[in-house]
């Protein structure tokens, strides 16, 4: 039932974002903000995680490969598609859950809180679209960043399936091109712009609708943290299962 | 002129304001006043509109809030100020920015226009060269004068004040209450002041609503209320020793 009114809640929240639109020079001065704040404020993780990952796929694989019958460059392709499909998208949003989800959540929430809201509301300012829509706005460069982290991802498979003798770089590439599916492409940054959007809304929401204090605050961060990769988890499957199969 | 007429108020079945009727009148600092948890933010933020009330009306300069079109609400709190009780400045913004907000919000005016007038009201509350601070690295005595000046910046109708002067030393407290209450004075503006503190009653209480278990207990002014006899008034007025000692004495006739 709380959960009903919560669902319920949300929509509501939508509804009030695309509402009634801020002055559109202050409007673009927020996005631009936001951009700064939550896009290339995350570069630096979302490059070193991708990295990483990408190495640490190429050299499980290349550990597991022991018959002699299955080509090297397998390493490659399989890098490729778990990064492409899964890594990048989907576990780097997990990762942007915490870090840009904990901190949308406590903005508005401290806002909320210390009645910046109610200041808002009190001026005739709709402050649903004032504080979300420009997140959301600046979230639809997330793509990009997912780009950088496929990129990156793969670019690591590379480094640590070469450097570590495992693959010969002709292997590699050529394994990088076994079998390539456009719309596996496609599939990915169609999830990843639903990601943008719930990365923004959910935390949002948590932030926007919390009572109490200072601590209260800490904690719908948290919250805030679990709903938003629970509902990223959920529509990823849905639209894996959708598109995928 | 701001009328409320029979306004009840109640959240999850508790009624937090239970029928209230009071004239807030143009030009003057009106107060309301009570103990903490009576209510009075609660009246305030039904003013505001931020909260709706279950049965009453609130008529600003003779029409009610229930008639007015969004329109005509969205342009009705383009003329209000509001310094809230515990200052709500925007933590991500300047002083100066701060201040500038509901210019940059609902004028047009230019650049250097609104500098000026921001420098001219920031002078007004005593704010000098905190221009370029962030909220955080100012006192809360600064804080509530920004939010003064935010509150005033843009030449409201209505002033609301939610305990303008609570956690001040009481220099700077005077100060503020005589700021409200010139500015109050010089635009003609309905001011209302929510406020425990017996000094700004005496200050600037020129008109004064005591809350007290969701009704108004007693209405009247800073001259009036030193000199009731109703009981439920002078427990609460007296109940700062400072004040007891002074009537004391004058019983006494020093
Ligand atoms: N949003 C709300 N939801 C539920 N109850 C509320 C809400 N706001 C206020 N109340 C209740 O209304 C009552 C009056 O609160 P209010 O904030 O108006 O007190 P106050 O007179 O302003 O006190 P103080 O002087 O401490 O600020 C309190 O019992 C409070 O719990
Ligand atoms: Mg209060």
């Amino acid at each position: 039932m709380t959960y009903l009114h919560s669902i319920g809640e949300y929509f509501l929240m939508l509804k009030g974002v695309f509402g009634r639109m801020t002055k559109r020079s202050v409007l673009r001065n927020l996005i631009f903000k936001e951009i700064n704040e939550l896009i290339i404020g995350s570069l630096g993780i979302v490059c070193f995680l991708s990295f990483f990952i990408g190495a640490v796929v190429a050299i499980q694989t290349a550990l597991n490969l022991n018959n002699p019958l299955i080509p090297k460059s397998l390493v490659a392709f399989a890098a490729r598609q778990s990064v492409i499909l899964e890594f990048a998208p989907t576990f780097i949003s997990i990762i942007m859950a915490g870090k840009v989800g904990s901190f949308i959540t406590s903005s508005i929430g401290s806002m909320q809180v210390t009645e910046q809201i109610d200041a808002l509301e009190v001026m005739g300012i709709n402050s649903k679209n004032y504080l979300i829509f420009p997140k959301i706005i600046a979230m639809l460069t997330y793509p990009f960043v997912i780009a950088i982290s496929m990129f990156l991802g793969i670019l690591g498979a590379y480094v640590a399936a070469v450097l570590g003798g495992f693959v010969k770089p002709d292997d590699f590439v050529s394994g990088l091109q076994d079998d390539f599916v456009t719309f596996h492409l496609i599939y990915a940054f169609i999830k990843t712009f639903l990601f943008a959007f719930i990365l923004a809304t959910v935390p949002a929401y948590h932030g926007y609708y919390m009572k109490g204090g200072a601590l209260e605050v800490g904690q719908a961060s948290t919250t805030a943290f679990v709903w938003t990769s629970v509902v990223l988890i959920i529509t990823n499957y849905a639209i894996t299962q959708l598109l995928l199969s | 002129m701001i009328e409320v007429k029979d306004l009840h108020k109640a959240f999850n079945g508790e009624e937090v304001l239970k029928g209230l009727n009071f004239v807030f009148e143009r030009g003057k600092t009106n107060l309301i006043i009570g103990q903490s948890g009576s209510g009075k933010s609660v009246f305030l933020k039904n003013m505001l509109g931020i909260f709706t009330p279950e049965k009453g009306t609130i008529e600003y300069d003779g029409k009610p809030y229930s008639e007015f079109t969004d329109e005509e609400r969205r342009e009705l709190r383009k003329e209000i100020g509001m310094v809230f009780q515990g200052g709500a400045l925007f933590d991500s913004m300047t002083v100066k920015e701060n201040v500038m907000f509901p210019l940059k919000m609902f004028t047009k005016m230019k650049k250097t226009e609104m500098e000026e007038r921001v420098n001219t009201v920031l002078e007004r509350v005593n704010l000098i060269g905190a221009d370029d601070k962030m909220p955080s690295e100012i006192s809360g005595g600064m804080q509530k004068r920004v939010s003064i000046a935010r509150a005033i910046v843009n030449r409201p109708k209505y002033l609301f004040c939610d305990e303008p002067n609570s956690g001040l030393d009481p220099t700077t407290a005077t100060v503020i209450d005589n700021l409200i209450q010139k500015i109050t004075h010089e635009f003609d503006i309905t001011t209302i002041i929510i406020t425990h503190d017996m000094n700004s009653v005496l200050e600037i209480g020129e008109k004064i609503a005591f809350l007290k278990d969701g009704l108004l207990a007693w209405t009247g002014t800073k001259d009036e209320i030193f000199k009731t006899e109703d009981k439920t008034v002078t427990d609460f007025v007296y109940s700062s020793n400072l004040f007891k000692k002074v009537r004391d004495a004058q019983l006494k006739g020093y």
